[in-house]
């Protein structure tokens, strides 16, 4: 069973193909990777899905249901979230206020409610405080709730991103890059974190990245793109024999 | 000074107030920038004025239909324009308000550019004060509940916003409605204090002022705003024995305080019981000569 599927997905910027007639499945429950050499199109991809982008051709399925060009707060709200290959948080809000906006649609009291505080608000207002610390302390973020996000270090900056996205109850979370400028040992604690997500909030994950240790370490399924289009897709092992993605990556011998 | 001077410029820092509480939550919280809002206050002026002097409506039922045409009014100028990103949606609603004074100069059924006289008085310090508590009483509920949060998300970070699911555009758009509606209902108070409407009491100066004063008192900070309108409304008064030089004097303390406290005089930060509490052990931590801690530490 798949949770995603992208039919013969094609975007076009003007004349350039950013991303064509790619087909991709990405499994219930699995973690899956995308690669390839920069400017494949694996960003656009998740613009893609995530709605930020129109899509030119083709169409994306999630869940049996076609959310091809829906708005991107529809997308999220169905299901699918995602992180910024450059860190996008509320950058002058507190960590904890960072989650407990994302956790909004835990609560559904309307505005009315909200201005005159009825006991519905105040206590789904307490859940959503419950969730929001709960979140935190699950990503090991419990201790600087009250520090402005931007005070962060880099790599805690990436773990809030993840629990922002995680506070949306996602079924698919899409992670852009989220290796990006750690260091090898940080990179191991990421592998485990990302299976540990996985497994805890049950829900399948596509990465992004350029570290091959970790896609390779944690990925069940890998599609590998080059110039906007697939060039093989299989299991890490098939992947890393395949002579084209050699290609692609190391270049021929004369 | 007599009394009646003192009362009448409180009541007019509680007419500002009023717009400015409207245009502290769509500015200071969701982030979008306005030029036109005393187009909003006129609609609301004009329209409860007609309310109690042709149909005979009582004073704050004349308030709230004014509040609540600014409303309407808004919703479709929102749906036209929010989708505009940044200057050019400040742009649009300077349009508008230009536009909402030009059309009112030539409506002879409120007199036109000459004014219309003969409003009747029922403002009064008593009820401006009441109606700013309450204002100010719905918007701190507002913002700290979900739909605060969003709004100020959408202010910090469009996309991001969006990936979280936080419907955007219908943000913005609650954001400008009920900022309208604040103008509308203080245009309303100013017409029966005035007891006088006329256009150019609407023009961009007033919309400037407005925005001037979210600025002043800090984005993001309900007790900003009030500080920033009881502070700038009364400030020309109090320097009037400056004569000619006291509108130089208004500009420079602008110019200073941005300068000095460049996100405002609250800058982010409310004026509450618990947050005058923590003031107050810091200030005695200090005293014993604690370290500093690193608590709470907003960036600028």
């Amino acid at each position: 069973m798949n949770i995603l599927e992208l039919k013969n997905l094609t975007k076009t910027f003007g004349g350039l193909t950013a991303v064509g007639n790619v087909d991709f499945e990405v499994p219930n429950d699995g973690i899956s990777g995308l690669i390839g050499p920069n400017g494949a199109g694996k960003t656009t991809i998740f613009n893609l899905i995530t709605g930020v982008y129109k899509v030119t051709d083709g169409r994306i399925i999630f869940k049996g249901k076609d959310i091809t060009n829906m708005d991107p707060y529809k997308i999220a709200g169905s299901g699918i979230t995602r992180t910024f290959q450059n860190i996008r948080l509320f950058k002058k809000l507190t960590v904890y206020e960072n989650v407990l906006t994302a956790c909004h649609a835990n609560a559904n009291y309307g505005l009315f409610e909200a201005v005159v505080r009825t006991p519905k608000c105040r206590k789904q207002e307490k859940e959503l405080e419950e969730k929001a610390n709960d979140l935190l302390d699950i990503m090991g973020l419990y201790d600087r709730r009250d520090l402005i996000a931007n005070n962060l270090p880099y790599g805690l900056q990436r773990r809030l991103e993840i629990a922002r996205a995680l506070a949306l109850n996602p079924e698919l979370l899409l992670l852009d890059e989220p290796a990006a400028g750690m260091n090898p040992d940080e990179t191991v604690q990421l592998m485990t974190l990302i299976a540990d997500i996985r497994s805890k909030f049950n829900l399948s994950v596509l990465i992004i990245d350029h570290h091959m240790d970790l896609i390779m370490g944690i990925c069940e399924k890998i599609m590998v793109l080059n110039f906007g289009c697939k060039l093989a897709e299989g299991t890490p092992q098939e992947i890393q024999n395949n002579p084209k993605v050699i290609e692609a990556y190391l270049g021929v011998e004369g | 000074m007599d009394l009646n001077y003192i009362t009448g410029i409180l009541t007019l820092a509680g007419i500002n107030l009023m717009a400015v509480l409207g245009l502290s939550l769509l500015t200071g919280f969701t982030g979008m920038f306005s030029f036109g809002h005393a187009g909003f206050m006129a609609i609301g002026g004009y329209t409860s004025a007609m309310m109690t002097v042709k149909f005979g409506l009582p004073f704050i039922p004349a308030l709230l239909i004014g509040g609540l045409v600014a409303a309407l009014v808004s919703s479709v100028i929102g749906k036209l324009t929010l989708n505009l990103k940044g200057d050019y949606f400040c742009i649009a609603t300077l349009g508008f308000g230009e536009a909402i004074r030009l059309i009112l100069d030539n409506v002879q059924y409120f007199g036109g550019a000459r004014g219309w006289p003969g409003i009747p008085h029922h403002t009064n310090l008593l009820n401006v004060v009441i109606i700013n508590i309450v204002a100010i009483f719905i918007l701190a509920n507002i913002v700290r509940s979900k739909h605060g949060r969003n709004m100020i998300a959408v202010r910090e970070e469009e996309l991001a916003s969006q990936i979280v699911g936080i419907n955007v555009f219908r943000y913005k758009l609650i954001s400008l409605m009920i900022s309208a509606a604040y103008a509308g209902i203080a245009g309303g108070l100013m017409a029966h204090y005035m007891t006088f409407l006329q256009p150019k009491m609407f023009s961009l100066t007033k919309s400037t002022e407005l925005t001037i004063i979210v600025i002043f008192g800090g984005l993001g900070s309900i007790s900003g705003s009030v500080l920033g309108a009881l502070v700038l409304t009364s400030l020309p008064e109090i320097l009037r024995a400056f004569s000619n030089w006291r509108l130089v004097i208004y500009g420079l303390a602008v110019v200073i305080i941005m300068i000095t406290r460049p996100s405002g005089l609250m800058g982010g930060y409310e004026l509450t019981p618990s947050s005058m509490k923590t003031l107050y052990t810091r200030m005695k931590n200090k005293n014993k000569g604690l370290p500093n801690q690193m608590e709470g530490g907003k960036t600028i």
